[in-house]
């Protein structure tokens, strides 16, 4: 390491400030759950997960918490994807691959729209839970 | 390819101690085994606080919260948590597990906190500068070097009110401008890490998992007063601290945050680390000075104040790991910020070590006014196996308690002065229905003149007077007239010893009296100590009508003080036994009868 000017210390900030942001879970109230179970990562479901973490970070998007979780149960469309944000109902997205995992950032997460056709359900209330 | 899951270890002294070191080696090593190492990272951080439960883990995003982890749960955690994306539930915090929630949000011990001091410990790796750069490290630095004059860090410090947070509570910025105003080339900033107090290890968890705050700090204060050497003033038997310490040091400088010329600013500052070898006196800002000029380890009178001639005669700014900690971000989010948490007088936040009768002990931070019910209740979780709170001792050895008649008032400089107790460094420990108050002040009096330096006569002579008085009381050989004489020798040692140390030596004795003096009277008139803590004042006997002759007291007694035929009632020898009470706790049938 040799030493730093100001701009140097700059560059490193912002390079690391997206790194350890993503440890400190106060203040994010958004949820996007990826459903990692045999049937939705043979769907492709490893796509899906890399494209979301992918998209939020080329947008600076950092109050949105991307978690995995086991087989939601709808083997059926997989990828399936839940999304939690405070003032928009808590959606099941369907069939959701890079693209679509693309659109959500976009529409729901950024500009408080459904993506319409992808919309499976509600999650049931034991899920929400 | 984006990381996904993070995999916090802690790393702090006590759960070191538990074997997190080798937990997180264990955890690396499954990653790598199972592929991962592309998606999740491993990170050893500084201490969350919730030492009670150690080791932690914490996984991220999910923010599952995992307590007493064994070396042996790694691979379980991995294959579960981290493959099949399902939190390990065995191993949850009980009370997030039984409402199904595994988020540290829903721990009641995180909820009541407030933490800027802490704020990066339990979430970057100490060791890595980068990390803590990434937390908005050294932005307070640059904004000061570049945007800011003297006058205006003073001034911000001002706004804040920050106090010093070693105990005595002087605000800050008056220390700084006094020693700014001195028209002198040499000055000198020194960090008191010199952490004594029993049961106190805020500064401790500080230095080992956020170093690098308070070399930040420093920097901040020699640019205000004009220094460019620093001294961080530490005990030897804080391994890890010092260890975290020298990497951040020799980063820094590397990086050029420390040294000549700061990031091209013009401004030289360097800090050295001197250690101490763990006198208690040696905390005492003066006799620390000495210290490092490699004296022996006794204070001076002040006037003159450090702040104008202090470390080999320069003007000193001498200040607590504590109250450094909390400077960047005061100088990041300015000081109205800051000024608005807390209380009147009292602004910001305050660490504590929980510790004592309490369920859940460990390091907390929350804004000052917070009460202590607040503190031991909600967020210690109360007293262990449900006994009842007598009370609560803040400041250590030169504090004093408080009882459950004040559990709601706010917690600041002045209520706690008012109730004959003070801040402190930070140590709070609660103490229930079994512990004894004349052994309690025995303890702390017996702490102080152990370390007392001795250099003056009502420290020396005035300590060891009441310690022998208080000794004579736990014996029950006290008379109706030590009370009078130990307030009459507590008044004198606090108005002429030379230094805090004996100024408040007597505050645990003055104190106890004040709150419970009908403990004292038992003790002294009946003889009788109602803890059972006082030996002396104790005889074992057992009662023949409920003893069943299991034979298990004999069993335990470790100097063989019982006999008895088998199935027929047993017998104490009073003149063999030695008071340990093992039969009385090991009795099944309530036979043995202490009194």
């Amino acid at each position: 390491m040799a030493k730093m000017t100001l701009e140097d210390l700059r560059k490193l900030r912002e390079e690391k400030k997206k790194e350890v942001e993503k440890r400190d879970v106060s203040g994010k109230s958004i949820e996007i759950i990826v459903g990692m179970g045999t049937c939705g990562i043979a769907a492709g479901a490893k796509l899906t997960l890399e494209a979301f973490i992918d998209e939020l970070d080329k947008r600076n998007i950092s109050n949105v918490i991307v978690k995995q979780t086991g087989c939601m149960g709808f083997c059926a469309n997989e990828p399936t994807v839940e999304v939690h944000k405070p003032g928009m109902p808590d959606i099941v997205y369907g069939r959701v691959d890079d693209k679509i995992a693309r659109k959500i950032v976009d529409r729901h997460i950024v500009q408080d729209r459904l993506v319409n056709e992808h919309v499976f359900d509600k999650p049931s209330t034991d899920i929400v839970k | 390819m984006a990381i996904k899951n993070y995999i916090l270890v802690c790393g702090g002294t006590g759960c070191e101690s538990s074997k997190s070191g080798e937990i997180f080696e264990n955890l690396r090593k499954e990653v790598t085994a199972q592929g991962l190492d592309q998606d999740v990272q491993v990170v050893k951080t500084g201490c969350f606080g919730f030492c009670e439960q150690g080791p932690i883990v914490k996984i991220l995003p999910e923010d599952a919260f995992y307590v007493q982890v064994k070396p042996s749960d790694t691979q379980w955690i991995v294959a579960e948590h981290i493959i099949k994306g399902r939190p390990v539930t065995e191993l949850l915090y009980d009370a997030a597990k039984d409402k199904g929630r595994v988020r540290i949000k829903d721990v009641q011990f995180y909820q009541k906190q407030y933490r800027i001091v802490l704020r990066n410990c339990g979430i970057i790796d100490p060791r890595k500068i980068e990390e803590y750069i990434g937390r908005d490290g050294y932005s307070a630095l640059e904004k000061v070097l570049f945007t800011m004059k003297p006058d205006d860090v003073i001034e911000e410090l001002k706004k804040s009110g920050l106090r010093g947070r070693g105990g005595a509570g002087f605000p800050t910025w008056q220390k700084w401008s006094f020693s700014k105003v001195v028209d002198d080339p040499v000055k000198y900033v020194i960090c008191n890490a010199d952490e004594g107090d029993p049961g106190a290890y805020m500064d401790r968890s500080v230095l080992e998992g956020d170093p690098h705050s308070v070399l930040e700090a420093m920097t901040i204060a020699g640019y205000t007063v004009g220094a460019h050497q620093g001294f961080i003033y530490i005990r030897a038997e804080y391994p890890l601290a010092i260890s975290n310490l020298e990497k951040a040091i020799s980063d820094s400088r590397e990086m050029g945050l420390l040294g000549k010329d700061i990031l091209g600013s013009g401004f030289d500052f360097d800090i050295e680390i001197r250690l101490g070898a763990g006198a208690f006196v040696c905390g005492e800002e003066t006799a620390l000075m000495a210290s490092i000029e490699g004296e022996r380890g006794m204070p001076r009178p002040r006037p003159p104040f450090p702040a104008v001639k202090g470390l080999w005669g320069q003007p000193t700014v001498i200040n607590n790991v504590e109250t450094y900690a909390n400077i960047p971000i005061i100088m990041l989010k300015g000081g109205d910020w800051y000024g608005s948490i807390g209380t009147a007088t009292s602004k910001g936040t305050k660490v504590f070590a929980l510790t004592g009768k309490i369920n859940n002990s460990g390091l907390i931070e929350v804004p000052m006014g917070t009460t202590l019910r607040e503190i031991i209740f909600d967020i210690g979780g109360g007293i262990r196996n449900n006994k009842k709170f007598k009370a609560a001792q803040t400041g250590g050895p030169s504090g004093g308690v408080i009882t459950s008649d004040y559990l709601d008032t706010p917690i600041d400089y002045e209520s706690l002065g008012k109730l004959g107790s003070i801040m402190g460094s930070g140590g709070l420990i609660v103490m229930d229905e079994d512990d004894c108050m004349v052994d309690i002040a025995k303890f702390y009096l017996g702490f102080t003149v152990d370390e007392s330096c001795g250099k003056c006569a009502p420290c020396r002579i005035g300590g060891k007077q009441m310690l022998d008085l208080i000794e004579k009381i736990a014996k029950g050989q006290g008379e109706n007239e030590d009370i009078d004489k130990l307030q009459r020798i507590g008044h004198a040692m606090k108005r002429a010893s030379l230094c805090g140390l004996g100024q408040s030596a007597p505050n645990p004795v003055v104190s106890t009296l004040k709150y419970f003096a009908d403990e004292y009277k038992e003790h002294i008139d009946q003889k009788k100590c109602r803890a059972g803590k006082c030996k002396d004042l104790l005889s074992f006997s057992i009662i023949p009508e409920k003893c069943v002759g299991c034979t298990l007291c004999a069993r335990v007694c470790p100097v063989n003080a019982i006999t008895g035929e088998k199935r027929l009632p047993h017998l104490i020898n009073s003149e063999i036994c030695i008071k340990c009470g093992e039969c009385y706790t090991s009795c099944k049938f309530s036979a043995i009868l202490r009194s």
